[in-house]
Parts: structure tokens; sequence; C-alpha cells
């Protein structure tokens, strides 16, 4: 298992520029997540990592060997493709050892190759069947076989479950996760859902119009968005964006509603310098807005309120409350058992604690 | 016969190929791109140039201009050609679309016996338009043919003697032809109407739309690409076509059944006037690429933009 | 490419409820039509086996009263064609000689050649497939002046080999399309999977694409046999009286003008030389057709 670094990287077709200046890392043994909405350069950037496409400009460098100008082939790394790409007319045996077969790899040890590997995936009994004959998926299992027979440096994952039905897709996130911590591999993966994300990564890079919006660590991306893009785009229900005034001292936020406006604190000791009495953007995560607990009493950073509730969401375990909220719909998150109903007013209490602020202007996120 | 499904991708960047390099694949290639270029392109160019020459019997390589298009179309036999080429051309292709869309339509009923009947009509597709030719001349020769045969069933003032006429002559051609190419028209239409989406033949059904009415209101409108490839398809046989009208007619009685293919073989082998020959092969071309381009064109222009 | 899907659809336009006389009205105007495109194969065959007095007495529809293989023997190895009696049997086996190298040459051609135009694409490659699609439709009356002045450059004049390099070369463009169009639909993540696996570009041809190709090779392959068995103005134009393909010993044959017509003996002819493109048909129509179609129709 090797680390992997993108420095500067660049990359553009004729004058279109669809990767512009990426910088990315992740060390030996890390799950690097790319996501972003369809065309934002995630699947070229994880196509010029593998070799498939060439680049403009940059480096990419694996285990500290700089490969960007290296064939696939020769750059130590497995690919798991979106359709799975496995052999039609070979079995699942033939389609896990082609990889060694290429590499000249002697076939006693190609045989125990594919033994060890599909002991790991439980797919075993299903070694003699040709791909045309597995379950969607039984396809996925063997296609990450096929990666993991080769042990290479990096895996690279190329919206490996978008092809599964909604259960398969989080039983086999688990079994990729899984798996991650059990082999320690370095693994690259691209997605557009951003509940894989959260759930894989040990490091997620939000990718927007070529342009890297923001790379950390799930928690830091979702507590911390860099921008009103990345804020919108992690979480579900996503963050509720909503305009305010800041007070002139710069301690407080004013959002208007149908009623009395509500005034929420800034954090402790945090003062907006340069915004004071300027209108941001204030970003509250739906479970940040939930029902008053007593626990909550003593906290300043709680702010407790009525709202008058327009729909109620029930989803089993949660109720989502919708209010308006500075001319918007916003979204809060209470328990199943909170006794709302649409048409009422309804005490909320509101964490503000983890309330992010935007420039308007700019669209990033306030100190 | 042709090639509509051209699907041209989006251009796609290529991946980058070091190690096999980017000749490997070229120089696969090269060979046969090379032998078109040469064999196609470069011949097309010669005989144009030829049929600039006073070439006769052998290619001499004087530039003489347009001269031998001007004798040319001063020629009756070449108006002869033309002449012939336009009433078989348009029957052939009006009277195989027809045929083709009725019995595709007719197939389309479902037919138990489609599998036995479909193949059938089709057969003759396989067959060499001399064997066809073949068959037609002795069916209706006068002699021998369909016209002795209903003498000998009784009918005695039945007479057929079209294939002796040089007025009705053309005519058996257009006979043999259909009989050659309609089944294949018919399979290209039936391709056509099982591409119907199903659900908008019930919608019309649940408008109340009679089975009529759904085909000549819905069902073949949708066919015009259908329509359009087989017109490209027939429009390039019918001017090709030569095979038949030797084994037929061999351009005969006299010189009744002449077409720009067999004016042309006559000009340039038996009657050595090489350069007269040459003009007339590029006119056809002409009148080929005037169908084919367009379509080719269309099609490549229609794929890149979907 | 379209599959002519053989399955009758299911939601057919009319007819599930239409009166019983419809529906044999339907089924006789089919009848009909059958017996038309059946008729000219039935002459051929009836008379064939009939002895000559019987077809000149005058009815070509009814059967045989004496059956006899006379003729057809005298096509195949007596017949006068030409100046010999030969038979067309000489020429049977020239066609053969002539149609296998062509089709298995250009078959392998227009293999590779889909595949570098689809999977190895280089600049200029719509250009490179526009022209060898284009000189699929020429009027061959265009090239022959030329091909018959190289074939007599290169020693070929008149010979077998000759129209295999006529046949190859012409047949060329539509081998490329029907693989070009094959490949074009064959997943792009299958080779780049390939490639990621080390396999280089024979190995992703013979490895991955190959083993995938047998429908379009049998079409490739019936489409080529077909056409250049059938073909005439190219026998006719660069054969010598040795190395003539069945079809123009056939039209010989009929439309010689010396001595008695022997009608008998042309239907059997016609038949033999009908006989492998036939057989082809009855094999494997579906890909037949499945040739003719490749492209006509709009998918």
């Amino acid at each position: 298992m090797g680390s992997l670094d993108i420095v500067h990287l660049k990359k553009s077709y004729g004058s279109v520029q669809v990767l512009n200046d990426i910088n990315l890392s992740i060390e030996k043994g890390g799950f690097l997540v790319l996501v972003g909405p369809s065309g934002c350069g995630k699947s070229t950037l994880l196509n010029t990592i593998a070799g498939l496409e060439p680049i403009s400009g940059g480096e990419i460098r694996i285990a500290g060997r700089d490969v960007s100008e290296l064939k696939p082939a020769d750059r130590d790394i497995a690919m798991v493709f979106q359709s799975y790409a496995l052999y039609p007319t070979m079995t699942v045996a033939q389609n896990i050892a082609f990889g060694l077969e290429m590499r000249k790899v002697p076939k006693p040890e190609r045989e125990a190759a594919v033994k060890r590997v599909a002991e790991t995936l439980q797919i075993t009994h299903l070694l003699d069947r040709k791909p045309s004959q597995l379950s969607g998926g039984q396809r996925q299992r063997v296609a990450m076989g096929r990666a993991l027979t080769r042990n290479p440096q990096v895996f690279l994952f190329d919206e490996p479950l978008s092809n599964l039905d909604a259960k398969l897709r989080v039983d086999m996130r688990t079994e990729i996760k899984r798996l991650h911590e059990r082999l320690k591999t370095t693994i690259v993966y691209v997605t557009h859902d951003q509940i894989e994300a959260m759930t894989l990564a040990t490091k997620i890079a939000v990718l927007k119009g070529g342009v890297l919006q923001q790379f950390g660590t799930p928690g830091e991306i979702y507590d911390n968005p860099a921008n009103l893009f990345v804020a919108e785009f992690m979480g579900s229900p996503s963050m509720n964006l909503v305009r305010a005034g800041v007070d002139p001292d710069g301690a407080a936020v004013t959002l208007a509603r149908g009623g009395e406006p509500l005034r929420l604190p800034v954090k402790a000791g945090r003062i907006l310098a340069g915004y004071c009495g300027r209108e941001i953007i204030v970003g509250i995560r739906p479970e940040a807005i939930t029902e008053p607990r007593t626990e909550n009493g003593a906290d300043p950073s709680v702010v407790v309120s009525d709202f008058r509730i327009d729909v109620v969401e029930p989803t089993g375990a949660d109720v989502y409350a919708i209010s308006e909220l500075g001319g918007r719909q916003a979204i809060g998150r209470c328990s199943a058992g909170y006794p709302i109903r649409a048409g009422q007013t309804a005490r909320l209490a509101i964490h503000t604690d983890k309330i992010v602020y935007f420039d308007p202007k700019t669209e990033e996120r306030i100190g | 016969m042709t090639l509509a499904s051209m699907p041209l991708t989006t251009d796609r960047p290529q991946p980058r190929r070091r190690s096999i390099g980017d000749w490997l694949p070229r120089l696969v290639l090269a060979p046969s791109f090379a032998a078109v270029l040469l064999f196609v392109y470069g011949f097309i160019l010669f005989s144009i140039y030829l049929s600039m020459t006073s070439s006769r019997l052998l290619p001499v390589y004087d530039f003489i201009g347009f001269g031998n298009y001007v004798r040319l179309f001063s020629l009756p036999n070449w108006w002869v050609a033309l002449k012939n080429l336009a009433i078989f051309g348009s029957l052939y292709i009006a009277i195989c679309c027809a045929l083709g869309l009725l019995l595709a339509i007719l197939l389309d009923q479902r037919i138990r016996a489609e599998g036995l009947i479909r193949p059938i009509f089709l057969y003759p597709m396989a067959l060499s338009f001399i064997v066809t030719g073949t068959a037609w001349k002795w069916m209706l020769d006068p002699g021998i043919g369909i016209a002795q045969t209903m003498h000998a069933l009784g009918w005695e003032s039945f007479s057929f003697t079209w294939i002796k006429d040089g007025e009705m002559a053309i005519y058996t051609i257009v006979i043999a032809a259909v009989w050659q190419s309609s089944g294949f028209i018919m399979a290209m239409f039936l391709a056509g109407l099982r591409g119907i989406d199903g659900e908008m033949l019930k919608a019309a059904q649940i408008d109340g739309a009679s089975a009529f009415q759904t085909y000549r209101r819905i069902v073949i409108p949708q066919l015009k690409p259908v329509f359009l490839s087989a017109f490209v398809v027939l429009a390039h046989l019918a001017i090709k076509s030569y095979d038949l009208v030797v084994a037929m007619t061999n351009g005969g009685p006299g010189r009744a059944t002449e077409m720009p293919s067999t004016f042309m073989y006559s000009y340039t082998f038996t009657r050595s006037q090489m350069g007269v020959g040459a003009s007339s092969a590029v006119i056809m071309l002409m009148m080929i690429s005037a169908v084919i381009i367009p379509y080719l064109y269309s099609e490549l222009a229609g794929k890149a933009r979907s | 490419m379209t599959d002519l899907s053989l399955i009758p659809r299911e939601e057919a336009v009319a007819g599930s409820r239409a009166p019983v006389f419809a529906r044999a009205a339907l089924y006789a105007i089919l009848i009909l039509f059958s017996v038309y495109y059946l008729l000219p194969l039935f002459v051929m065959v009836v008379n064939s086996l009939k002895p000559l007095s019987e077809i000149q007495q005058g009815n070509m529809l009814a059967l045989p009263r004496d059956w006899t293989l006379a003729p057809w023997l005298s096509a195949w190895d007596q017949a006068q064609i030409g100046i010999q009696a030969t038979g067309l049997a000489p020429y049977f086996w020239n066609s053969i000689k002539m149609v296998v190298p062509a089709v298995l040459i250009a078959t392998v051609l227009g293999a590779v050649n889909g595949y570098v135009l689809t999977k190895w694409r280089f600049p200029g490659h719509r250009i490179v497939f526009g022209l060898m699609l284009f000189s699929c439709f020429i009027p061959f009356q265009i090239v022959l002046i030329p091909m018959a002045r190289v074939l007599g450059l290169i020693g070929l004049a008149g010979t077998t080999p000759g129209l295999v390099l006529v046949h190859v070369v012409y047949g060329l463009g539509f081998t490329t399309l029907f693989f070009r169009n094959y490949y074009e639909a064959f997943p792009n993540e299958l080779i780049r999977a390939a490639e990621m696996d080390g396999a280089g570009f024979w190995q992703i041809f013979t490895r991955i694409l190959l083993p995938s190709s047998g429908p379009i090779i049998v079409v490739t392959v019936i489409w080529q046999f077909t056409n250049v068995w059938n073909d005439f103005l190219f026998g006719a134009s660069f054969a010598s009286p040795q190395s003539q393909p069945i079809t123009v010993a056939l039209n010989n044959l009929v439309n010689s003008s010396t001595g008695v017509r022997e009608y008998n003996v042309h239907f059997a002819g016609a038949i033999l030389a009908a006989l492998p493109t036939l057989l082809v048909y009855v094999v494997a129509g579906r890909y037949f057709v499945r040739g003719l179609m490749a492209g006509a129709v709009k998918g």
C-alpha cells in the first residue's frame, strides 16, 4: 500500500479547463472520497490517477513515485469500474486472474491468488460462472476481487455502488468499509452520493466545476463547510441557509420571519468582525433546530423560540418540522415523539454553536 | 446495405497510451486505408482524368476538356439509358416501398406463421442477379414461359410479350428487380414497425382510432426514416444495376433496355470509346453521390448531435 | 446495428378482435404473396428435372412427367460454356477459390479496422471512416478501367488472386462498417479494465473483443460471401476464361446463341449457382438479414 499525492494537477480538453489546479494527498491506508455533482470532474480526476486520461499539468505521485507519464498498467493500481467491466467471455476465476496472467505470473501463483481473494470476498462458489450468471451484488464482489488479487499501491473505485438497488448498496457500503479496515488499503473512491462519502472516507474532496471546493475529514466538511456549495451539497436534508443581518457590534445575527424576528448570538467570544451591520448568510444544520431539552436550560448558546410549523414530515425515527425563516423554508429535526402539528406553533431550540456564517458575495465561510 | 447506424460517439478524449505508442493502431489500419485511397479515390480521379482524354481502345493521356461529356450527351443511346434508368428507378423504388410496407404491415398482425413466411419473402435477396435474371428471362419468355403455360392450360388468347417488345422490355426488368428486393424492404419496414412504442398504439386504441387510422396517422408517419433509408438503398441499387439487365435482356431488344451501367461497359470495352465510357461512369458516380452523400452527411451530423 | 428481433411484438396494432373473415383474407393475401416469391424457384426446380421436350410443349408449372437428373449432370460437367463443353463445375471451383480467401482476408481486416476505429481513435478517425464508408457505395464502373490497368501491371490480370484482391478492396468498406458499429457498442470500460490489467493492443483484441465477436463475424462472413459469390461485374471484367466465377459462366451458358436452348440445363445451372448462398440463407438466415439491415434502419 502506498500514499497518493496530487500536486497542481491541471487537465483541459482544448480550451475547456476540466480540472483546475487540484492539490490532494492521502496517506498510506487512507480512504479518499471524491464527491461532487455530475460533471464536477471527479471521474476525470480518477481517470487521470488511473492513467486512462492524460493530464495537462502538475504531477501525480503514488507511493512517492511520479507516475504522471506512466501508462495505467505500470502505475501499480487497480480499479473497480462503475459497470464492473467484467470480461463477459471469461469465468469469474479467469476474470480475477487476468491481470496476473497479463503480468506473466505463473499459473500456480495465479490460482493461489484467486483462491485467497475468493475466500476473502466469499465468492469461492462462483468461480466457474460467467459474469452473466451473477447478480448485481455478486458482480460487484468479483470486480473488487479482480482489483484485490494484484495487491496494488492504490485502489480506485469509480461509483462502484451506483448500479445496485438501495438495500444492496447499503450492505456493500458496509462491506467495503470492513474490507478497508481489515486490509488497510489505500483507496480513492468516486461517488456523487454524499452519504457514501461521509460513511466511508477518512478524507473527502468536494469538487465542483473542476475546482476543489474543500478537502478535509468528514467531520471538518460537515461541521465547517468551506463555502455555500459544500454546505448545501453535504448532508441530508441539506443545511438551512438563511439571510440574516449582523448586529452593529457583531455579536449576534437577526433572522426575519413571519412574526417577531429571531435573534441568535454568535458563538461566545467570537465577533463577526468586518460584517457588523451587514447582511450575511447563516447556515444551520437541521439537527441544530430541534426540540428543547431540560438540560439546555442553562446553556447560553441554545436559543428557544416559538415557530409556526408549515409542514410536518415524519420519517420514522425523526420528524422534520418545516417553518419559514429569513424568507425561506427551514427544516428542523426533532425526535419522533415530539408533538408538533402543521399550522400550529411549536417551541424549538436552536443550537447556535453549530451555526456557520457565509459571506453572501464570495460565498465563502466567514472565519 | 447502408449505414444508418453510425454512432459517432462524443469525442471523448482518448487515453494516453505511451508504451504501445500512437503508431501501432494507425499502422494496423494503414494498409486498408491506403488500399481504399488508391483503389477507390485514386481510381476515381484516374477515371475522371480519363474522361477528359481522347482515350479509345487504350488510355491515352492528352487532355481534351469536356469533349467526351458533350459527345456523351449527344448520343441517343445515352439518353435511352437515362430514360430507362428514370423509368426503372422510379418504378423499382415506388413498387418496392409500397409492397414492402404492405407486406410488413400484414406480417405485423400477429401472424402465427410469420417465422415461415418472412424467410420466403426474403430469400430472393440471397440470389445472384444472374440467377434471378435467368429465372425471369425464361418465365417471361413468350415461347416457353407463363404465356405458353396459359395456352397449355387452355387460355389460348393470353399473350405476354413484353420481354421481346422494345417499348415494354424495361418493365420486365422492373418485375424481376422488385421480386428480388421487395422482401428486403419489407424486412426494413417490419423492423421499423417493431420499433414503434407499443404504449402509443394502446393510446391510439383508447382514443378510438381504427386500425387503418392508426397506421395512416400514427404508424406510417413515424416510419419516415425507414422510407428514407429504403429510398437510398434502392436508388443506389438502381443506378448500379447491371447484372440483372445483362442476364435478362442484355440491353435488348435492340438497345431498348440499355442502362447507364451497360452503356458504360459496352462503350468502354466493346466499342473502344474509353473516354466516353469513363465520362458515363463519372456521371453515374455523380448520381450516386447526389443520393448517398447527403444521406451519410445527415446521418453523421445527426449522430454527432445526439 | 439493428437486430431484427424476430419476436412478435406483444402489442400488435390491430387484429386481436378482427372478424374471422378479415383474418382469413389476411392469410389469403400472405399466402398469395408467398406463392409469388416462391414461383420462380419452383419453376426452376421442376423444369430442371424435366426433359427438354416437356418444357418446349409448354407447361412451366406442371410437375415433370419423366423425372430426370440429366439436366443437372449436364449443367455440372457437360454443358457447353463458351467454347468448351466443361459444364459449370470448373467455374464453381473457381468461385470457391475466389470466395474463401476474399472472405477471410476482408473479414480479418474489417475486424482490426473496426477495433482501431472505435477503441484506438486518433485525430482524423472520422475522415478515415467516412472515406472507407463512401467507398461501399460507388458504382464500380468508375474503377473498372484503372483496375484493369493495375491488375495488368502487377501481373494479376485474368487470375483468381486478382479477383480476390478486387473483392477484398471493395469489400473492406462494409466489413469495416460492420465491425466498427459492433465494437462501438462494446463498453469502453472493459477496454480500460483490460488496459489496467496490463493487456496490450493485440491482447485486448484477441482476449477481450474477439471472444465476444461471434455474431458480427458470422454476419460479416455471410455478407461478404454472398456478395463475392454473387458478383458478376468484376468477374466479367477481370477474369480470363480459365478463372471465371460461376455467375459469369452461367450467363455464358444461358445467353450463348449457338445450338438448341436447353432450358432445363439453364435452370439446373442457375440453381447450382444459387445453391451455396441459398444454403447459407437457410442455415443462418437471421444473420444474413442482420447483415442486410446493418445500418439500413435506424435502431
